[in-house]
């Protein structure tokens, strides 16, 4: 591989981990939130974080655009105050596969919370245990398989992550082109063998990632 | 008294409403499945809200929708033992044990849970996962940790429903102990009527959402004061009236 693979290649690694760290984050207390609580709106809730699933990724990417966009909702203010767009920035392949990958985690990881067994939950309230207490040391350790799978299908998700990237972050080299959008380049521009070489690369690593979900999916059920 | 409630509720099914009360004694909850008994026991520890009602246990006021009180599960302090026991089954004997002294030091938790381990005679298996242990065995696990919250008065959901009949028994005389030790009220729910007899104190039957009679056993199970719950008394009568041989009505 030339370096301009290797780029892509660690680009979209960092690119990644970091929406997969972000996902874990948000992503199990939004899970959290929706299998425990009952709230106005929850399904809405869930709808709207799910909807990414379904979407086009152009449409999410349109999204993201009229949000963070220069002129977008919360990215004219953050401009102004800043100086910073996330348009056209790494950090904005990296906003694009969080949104993307999210519900992943939201739906797995809902799943997994809201088969832990009611009755230990209400033992660890009796026992004079918070909320919060509950979650950390009875909750999340006995839906913990399902978190890994989510966190799995993520990262595999967050680094095929193409359409709401390109619209989002672009097609820079050397800047913003993860490998799914090197790849896009090489064959559009025919250098069939460093596509082979990415393309077979990627396929191995989603392939060696979908193989852990796949083994963490079996030991929760 | 020390634990009073009055409580109502629309359960779908049927309308919950009771009230009755229960002093430092080992009280039996006994009545048909589905007539109410836990959710009641649900509604006590807060883990279900009334729509009516007043739970106090001594001059603690857990809930009062006149005044509207309602203290959060955490803030009852009672033990609450689960028909399926809700041991954690990612930690070991002595971990549940431990977990159950939420509020106590380190070095405290240590030392209750040790003793616990020896009050129990489950030492050896401390460090075992619940799922390689026995019923019995669980059963004491589940009062061990329960009695770590330093409760004011316990509440078993049918606890020895899944055991054997000699096991049941060393419970029911454990559990006795437990309540004349602690000196707290003790309230067992169960449906079957020998247990009951051979156990309470104090009997409450209940039986469409209501709680038709409270009172001693060898009081109530000769005069049953309604339909449903002479069906219940008569089919197993000759085993009751064994399980209460001092009692001159059994």
């Amino acid at each position: 591989m030339d370096s301009a693979s290797w780029f892509s290649l660690r680009l979209s690694l960092q690119v990644a981990s970091l929406a997969t760290a972000l996902i874990l984050v948000f992503g199990v207390a939004m899970a959290y939130l929706l299998a425990m609580k009952s709230f106005r709106g929850k399904e809405v809730l869930d709808m709207l974080f799910t909807l990414p699933l379904v979407l086009p990724p152009t449409v999410t990417g349109y999204y993201l655009i009229v949000l963070f966009g220069r002129k977008g909702l919360i990215g004219r203010p953050l401009f102004e105050a800043t100086g910073w767009s996330f348009m056209f920035t790494w950090q904005a392949a990296v906003l694009a596969s969080f949104v993307v990958a999210l519900p992943l985690m939201i739906k797995t990881a809902r799943a997994a919370i809201e088969s832990v067994d009611r009755d230990l939950v209400m033992a660890s309230y009796t026992l004079g245990h918070s909320g919060f207490t509950t979650a950390v040391r009875v909750i999340f350790p006995l839906a913990g398989k399902g978190i890994m799978a989510g966190t799995v299908l993520s990262f595999a998700r967050a680094m095929g992550e193409f359409g709401a990237t390109l619209m989002l972050a672009g097609n820079i080299p050397g800047k913003t082109d993860t490998m799914p959008l090197a790849i896009y380049s090489l064959a559009n521009s025919g250098e069939w063998s460093k596509a082979h070489v990415l393309v077979a690369a990627f396929t191995l690593i989603s392939g060696m990632f979908l193989y852990i979900a796949n083994r963490f999916g079996r030991r929760t059920a | 008294m020390a634990l009073q409630l009055s409580l109502i509720k629309d359960l779908g099914r049927f309308r919950l409403d009771v009230s009755w009360q229960v002093g430092n004694e080992l009280a039996v909850l006994f009545g048909y499945s589905g007539a109410g008994k836990s959710v009641t026991f649900q509604m006590i520890a807060g883990l279900m809200e009334p729509e009516e009602g007043r739970v106090s246990l001594d001059d603690t006021i857990f809930f009062d929708s006149a005044a509207a009180i309602n203290l959060a599960p955490q803030r009852r302090m009672l033990g609450y033992v689960f028909q399926d026991l809700a041991l954690f089954p990612h930690m070991t004997i002595r971990q549940n044990i431990l977990y159950g002294g939420h509020g106590l030091s380190k070095s405290e938790k240590e030392d209750m849970a040790g003793g616990m381990l020896k009050r129990f005679g489950i030492s050896d298996l401390a460090d075992r996962p619940p799922s390689r242990i026995s019923g019995g065995q669980k059963q004491r696990v589940a009062l061990a940790r329960t009695l770590m919250r330093r409760p004011r008065a316990l509440l078993l959901d049918e606890p020895f429903s899944a055991l054997d009949t000699p096991t049941r028994q060393e419970m029911g005389r454990l559990l006795k102990e437990i309540q004349r030790e602690y000196n707290i009220p003790v309230i067992l729910i169960t449906h079957d009527l020998q247990e009951a007899c051979g156990l309470a104190d104090r009997m409450i039957v209940y039986a469409d959402g209501k709680a038709i009679r409270s009172g001693r056993p060898d009081e109530l199970i000769p005069f049953p004061a309604r339909n449903e719950a002479e069906a219940l008394v008569r089919q197993d009568r000759k085993p009751a009236f064994a399980a209460c041989p001092g009692s001159s009505l059994c």
